[in-house]
């Protein structure tokens, strides 16, 4: 017997004492979570319904396969072939990887997914079920310390989807000057991006975090001040991207199969 | 105003022990460690409860209420529903002493692990010079009244007890980052130390110690994660392996 | 004596790990010694954490114009001049060197805009002195101590592979007994208070920084430790005590809810431009500056206002004078009628501060009305009325040295020492007292052990404090601790608190003497382990030594000064002021004399202006000039 049970501790044999719903959180986060997933890879899959003039799903941008549809391509550019070591992938495989692990990796997804799908800790003052337990010092968890590559490329990734954003200023033939419901869904979904992205805590420590001396950098301070403000807010941010996100490619999705219309302002 | 509590406290020490009931007197405005101390007064003469400023200063009266790790004279009584009943049990993460006093000699054997503060030579007494906004930060980590709440609810020895000798606990994540955000601090390994003596890297950074804080150190936002991303500039970061300045800093 | 006895041996045993033990404990260990520091709650968590406002010392870093001089005629007359001259110099004078010494062990206080150690206000000071750290000033000074003990800890580890080998924490342990062999110490005796173990320490030289006795009174701002153990052992060892009568009520203290009633109310919030209010929402204070301080205090609100952003210009609102002062005036108020509904008045900041500017300045006090009294203090006044919140009187000692007189190998340092302030204590003069007369007292106990060495303790004295120890378990179907505790505290509250009068003195040195008698036969439930019915039966004989010794000293001081108000001699008399109050203890009862205060040498005495000194010296002493 470990943990709360050790020979040497209050023999209590409750795994946890508390009173309140603390299993709330972690059962609501698991939801979530679990059906972001299953959505996202269904959709990263579909390899289709992602692309519709002038809108581009975040889960295909940038689209650099040549199997990307007519339009949806960066800069009409497919550096990669549609079939890669004899499978026919769908453009959001080929970059999947980056998004996915920039969240895997942030610091606030790792406490979700490490308590809710793990259980270690499901909450606070409540035991764990593993017996072993090595915390982030070995593989693959070693891997979180990529956290900061990830976050250079989810930089250049909320370049792109910025870009989208603006380019869905134009109607379905082109033309600039326009705005339909789909320009907003984008230009929130990239903001919240960028919001997660400057709220990030590599992004704290980069700004100015890593400094000893802030009165010798008053410039840095000042961004560091600032972005430790939006950083509180990282967890709330982090999960109104994802839903933004979300929902931009569902939005997409029913625009590009025709179920909703996009509608336009001007 | 005067009510009747249900108060169940766990009694015993490290051979056996469990909950036993009382029923107690309780006034307006009143805190657990009040009640503990009328059951004290009145009821169970030897009951052994640690504690001392009885204002949230000293860190002492640290228990669990509920199930929940707090600090007894900072739990107002009110806080809980009229009627329901407040279970009181010792921490949780160490060795029972008795009924709610454990021992937490775990801390003090972990604070003499940190290498000390250590100042410049060159600058003798009154000749520091540090600013307000260089100090702020290790100066919230100062804040700390070692009540080992943390510790206590940190899974990583609180359910792992073979992990208690490599792993100092979020109290000395604090300890190490003030000190490695501290203006004058000479001694420079502290990251490196951090991640391969101190246990860093087991810190899944779940974040129950902030969650149970009660000087509200942001813990692992403030302390443990900027430590952990000091410990990827010196070992992990991309843009610095490829420069080669990982390996200036490993000497020092 | 049981068989397998726990004996060690050191130079220098520390009784106390407050400010005062600690910086001692670092000291003797410096000069090479082998150091065992005792404390009785775990290490870290001493009365010193508690303090909040500041350590005063004349750093100079916020008004230039200050330095040890005005510190020391602060000090003086805060003291009502009733001061050991000789201690509140070296005090004033090496206390900036004690503050930047801790900057130099990891300390980190808040800075002025240059970079320095920041300094704040507060009352009797002329000048900002206070070092400080938001509200947390006394957690620093602890904690940085502490981790220099780690730190010498660590040295010896390097050098010895044990770092215990040289320096210990021997914590949650009590000490009952100091050992003399040949009418000089021995050692110190007691038991854990985790198991009742007990432990007999042998070394030449004993500290002891045991801090305060405000537990012997019913409302106070001290912890369960401040049961005056150390006043107690110095007394039964043959040391004598100093002016017990003296006891600070602190002005504001927490009055509502009454669980918490008595916890401190930092008097920097009034030195942040806290103002006092009565019932009619005067502020009273302006009726309430004594004569002596006439002409340093503002008499309208609006210079008193003007004050805080122009000192130079103007003088100090009258909130700030010194404690002893404000707590009478609110108890007048109160007494008058003009108090909160529940028996304090109002102290409120929110009028002249933010609420950013109050929860960065003030944290701690922000949190602990929130949190205590649902009350937020940066849009509500908080209520507030005195609490016992320090002892002046205590360990007659020589000034440089701290050695305790008449008991060679003893010495005390901290609030448990005697002399420094006199009869009144100045706020954030107790923190820099500590780091002064610890270091001195770690000094002077390590020359003292070097110079003579082991002084074994015998089995016949050893035999003695054991049962001592074992007693109160013996003692079937006797007194309850508990309840005795409680009485003495309601007699001291009611009969010597802070008024007096000579008929209840006299009445509450009756009822000390009942319940000393009763308290002889006090029995314990259960065993020994981690037992507070048996570790109060220690205590509470501690407080009842104490409690005699303040009420027979009460008795005798027929005036009224500082710390001790008589209501039947309200006035303050230049005769008593040339006495100081000596407890003497025979084994069965306190003996108080008087004893003539020396008189200060010239240069000191020439600081003064003649013309207040007339107001605390009779016409000879002026006329002398100080002694040479
Ligand atoms: C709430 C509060 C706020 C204050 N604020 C200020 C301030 O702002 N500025 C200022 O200058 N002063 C302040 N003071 C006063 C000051 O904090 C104390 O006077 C000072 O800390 C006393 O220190 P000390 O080292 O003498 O003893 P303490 O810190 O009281 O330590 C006593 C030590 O002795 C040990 N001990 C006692 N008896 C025994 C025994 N029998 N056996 C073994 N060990 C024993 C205890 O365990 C403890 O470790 C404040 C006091 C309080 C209560
Ligand atoms: S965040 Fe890290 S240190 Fe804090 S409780 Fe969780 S695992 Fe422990
Ligand atoms: S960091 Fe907070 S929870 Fe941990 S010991 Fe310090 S005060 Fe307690
Ligand atoms: S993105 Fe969450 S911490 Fe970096
Ligand atoms: S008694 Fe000091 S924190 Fe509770």
């Amino acid at each position: 017997m470990s943990g709360v049970f050790s020979p040497t501790r209050a023999k209590i044999k409750e795994r946890t004492l508390r009173t309140d719903k603390w299993w709330l959180e972690p059962a609501i986060t698991f939801g979530v979570l679990f059906s972001f997933v299953i959505y996202a890879t269904f959709r990263a899959f579909e390899g289709a319904n992602y692309f519709v003039e002038p809108l581009i799903s975040p889960f295909y941008s940038p689209c650099l396969s040549e199997a990307c549809v007519e339009g949806s391509k960066l800069f009409g550019w497919a550096p990669v072939s549609a079939q890669v070591l004899g499978f026919a992938l769908s453009p959001a495989l080929i970059i999947l990887i980056f998004p996915l692990g920039f969240r895997m990796t942030c610091y606030y997804y790792r406490k979700a997914y490490y308590r809710s799908f793990w259980f270690s800790p499901p909450a606070c003052a409540v035991a764990e079920p593993h017996t072993k337990y090595t915390g982030e010092t070995r593989a693959p968890l070693i891997l979180q310390n990529a956290h900061r590559w990830f976050f250079y490329a989810g930089l250049v990734f909320n370049v792109f989807l910025t870009y989208d954003a603006v380019l869905a200023f134009r109607n379905e033939h082109g033309d600039w000057g326009h705005m339909s419901v789909g320009t907003l869904v984008l230009v929130v979904s990239s903001s919240l991006l960028w919001f997660y992205s400057l709220s990030c805590h590599t992004c704290r420590h980069t700004v100015g975090g890593r400094l000893k001396h802030f009165s010798k950098h008053p410039f840095r301070y000042k961004l560091w001040t600032t972005v430790s403000v939006l950083n509180t807010k990282h967890q709330q941010f982090a999960w109104f991207s994802l839903a933004a996100v979300a929902f931009a490619d569902i939005y997409v999705r029913q625009v590009a199969t025709g179920a909703w219309t996009n509608f336009y302002f001007f | 105003m005067t009510r009747k509590l249900n108060l169940r406290i766990w009694r015993g020490d490290s051979t056996d022990g469990g909950l036993k009931d009382v029923v107690v007197d309780v006034n307006e405005g009143e805190v657990v460690l009040d009640v503990i101390h009328r059951v004290q007064a009145t009821q169970m003469g030897d009951l052994a409860v640690r504690w001392n400023c009885k204002a949230g200063k000293c860190g002492s009266c640290s228990m669990e209420i509920n199930g929940k790790p707090r600090l007894a004279c900072m739990t107002q009584v009110a806080s809980f529903d009229e009627g329901e009943t407040i279970t009181v049990t010792p921490l949780r993460a160490f060795p029972i002493i008795k009924d709610l006093v454990t021992d937490v000699s775990f801390n003090y054997k972990k604070a003499m692990e940190v290498p000390a503060y250590s100042h410049p030579a060159e600058l003798g007494p009154g000749e520091a010079r540090m600013e307000q906004v260089d100090v702020e930060r290790s100066q919230e980590f100062r804040k700390c009244i070692e009540c080992f709440l943390c510790q206590n609810t940190c899974h990583v020895i609180r359910d792992h007890e073979e992990n208690k000798k490599s792993f100092a606990g979020p109290r000395f994540f604090i300890r190490i980052a003030e000190l490695d955000m501290h203006p004058l601090d000479r001694i420079k390994n502290r990251k490196r130390t951090a991640q391969e003596e101190h246990g860093l890297g087991m810190c899944n950074i779940t974040k129950c110690c902030t969650e149970v804080c009660p000087e509200h150190i942001k813990i692992t936002d403030n302390a443990i994660i900027p430590m952990k991303e000091r410990v990827v500039d010196i070992k992990y970061d991309p843009a610095r392996m490829f420069s080669g300045q990982l390996r200036r800093e490993k000497r020092d | 004596m049981s068989q397998n006895l726990q004996k060690l041996k050191y130079d220098v045993v520390i009784v106390g790990a407050g400010g005062a033990g600690l910086r001692a404990a670092v000291e003797a260990r410096e000069a090479g010694l082998r150091v065992a520091i005792i404390c009785k709650s775990l290490f870290g968590k001493a009365h010193t954490v508690m303090a909040e406002g500041g350590a005063a010392a004349s750093m100079g870093n916020a008004n230039s114009n200050d330095n040890w001089m005005v510190h020391f005629r602060d000090t003086m007359r805060g003291g009502k001049f009733l001061n050991h001259y000789r201690m509140a110099e070296l005090h004033a004078k090496e206390s900036p060197d004690r503050i930047w010494e801790l900057e130099m062990w990891g300390a980190l206080f808040d800075r002025t805009k240059e970079g320095k150690i920041s300094q704040r206000n507060f009352g009797g000071h002329e000048y900002p002195r206070l070092a400080h750290v938001g509200d947390r000033t006394g957690l620093e000074l602890i904690r940085t101590m502490q981790q220099k003990i780690v730190a010498l800890q660590q040295q010896d580890g390097r050098d010895h592979g044990d770092m215990e080998a040289n320096l210990k924490v021997y914590a949650e342990f009590t000490v009952t007994d100091i050992l003399k062999e040949n009418g000089k110490v021995a050692g110190v005796y007691g038991y854990w208070r985790e198991n009742g173990d007990e432990i007999l320490f042998e070394a030449p030289a004993v500290v002891i920084a045991t801090g305060g006795v405000g537990k012997a009174f019913k409302i106070t701002s001290n912890s369960w430790e401040g049961t005056g153990d150390g006043h107690a052992l110095a007394l039964k060892a043959g040391a004598n005590l100093k002016d017990m009568e003296f006891l600070q009520f602190h002005p504001t203290g927490m009055v509502w809810p009454p669980s918490v009633r008595g916890i401190l109310v930092t008097e920097s919030v009034r030195g942040e431009g806290g103002v006092l209010t009565n019932n009619k929402g005067e502020r009273f204070m302006f009726n309430y500056i004594p004569d002596v301080f006439k002409d340093k205090y503002a008499t309208t609100e609006e210079e008193a206002d003007r004050w805080y952003t122009d000192q130079d210009n103007n003088r100090r609102p009258p909130e700030l004078l010194p404690r002893d002062e404000v707590a009478r005036a609110i108890n007048s108020e109160v007494k008058a009628g003009r108090g909160t509904e529940h028996g304090g008045v109002f102290l409120d900041v929110s009028k002249r501060l933010s609420a950013e500017v109050i929860k960065k300045r003030l944290p701690s006090m922000w949190h602990q009305f929130y949190e205590l009294a649902g009350v937020d203090i940066t849009k509500e006044p908080m209520e507030v009325g005195p609490t016992c919140h320090y002892v002046m009187g205590g360990v007659d000692v020589e000034p440089d040295t701290a050695a305790a007189i008449g008991v060679p190998g003893l010495f005390a340092a901290g609030e448990v020492a005697g002399g420094m302030h006199g009869s009144n204590r100045l706020g954030g003069n107790s923190l820099s007292d500590l780091l002064v007369f610890g270091r001195r007292a770690g000094a002077a106990a390590a020359d003292y052990a070097k110079a003579n060495g082991a002084n074994p303790v015998s089995d016949a004295t050893v035999t003695q404090a054991a049962q001592r120890i074992q007693a109160p378990f013996e003692n079937a179907g006797g007194e309850n601790a508990y309840s005795l505790h409680a009485e003495l505290q309601e007699v001291t509250h009611n009969l010597v608190g802070i008024i007096r009068t000579g008929a209840e003195i006299k009445e509450a040195i009756a009822k000390i003497a009942d319940i000393r008698a009763r308290s002889k036969n006090v029995s314990v439930a259960g065993d020994r382990k981690f037992n507070p019915g048996f570790h109060l039966a220690f205590d509470l004989d501690n407080m009842l030594l104490v409690a005699e010794s303040t009420a027979k000293s009460a008795d005798l001081r027929e005036e009224s000064r500082g710390g001790h108000t008589r209501d039947d001699f309200p006035g303050m008399s230049s005769t008593w002021r040339q006495v100081n109050h000596i407890s003497s203890f025979d084994g069965t009862k306190v003996t108080v004399t008087a004893r003539p205060l020396p008189p200060m040498p010239k240069e000191l005495f020439d600081l003064f202006d003649v013309h207040e000194l007339e107001k605390y010296m009779t016409p000879e002493e002026i006329a002398k000039g100080g002694s040479n």
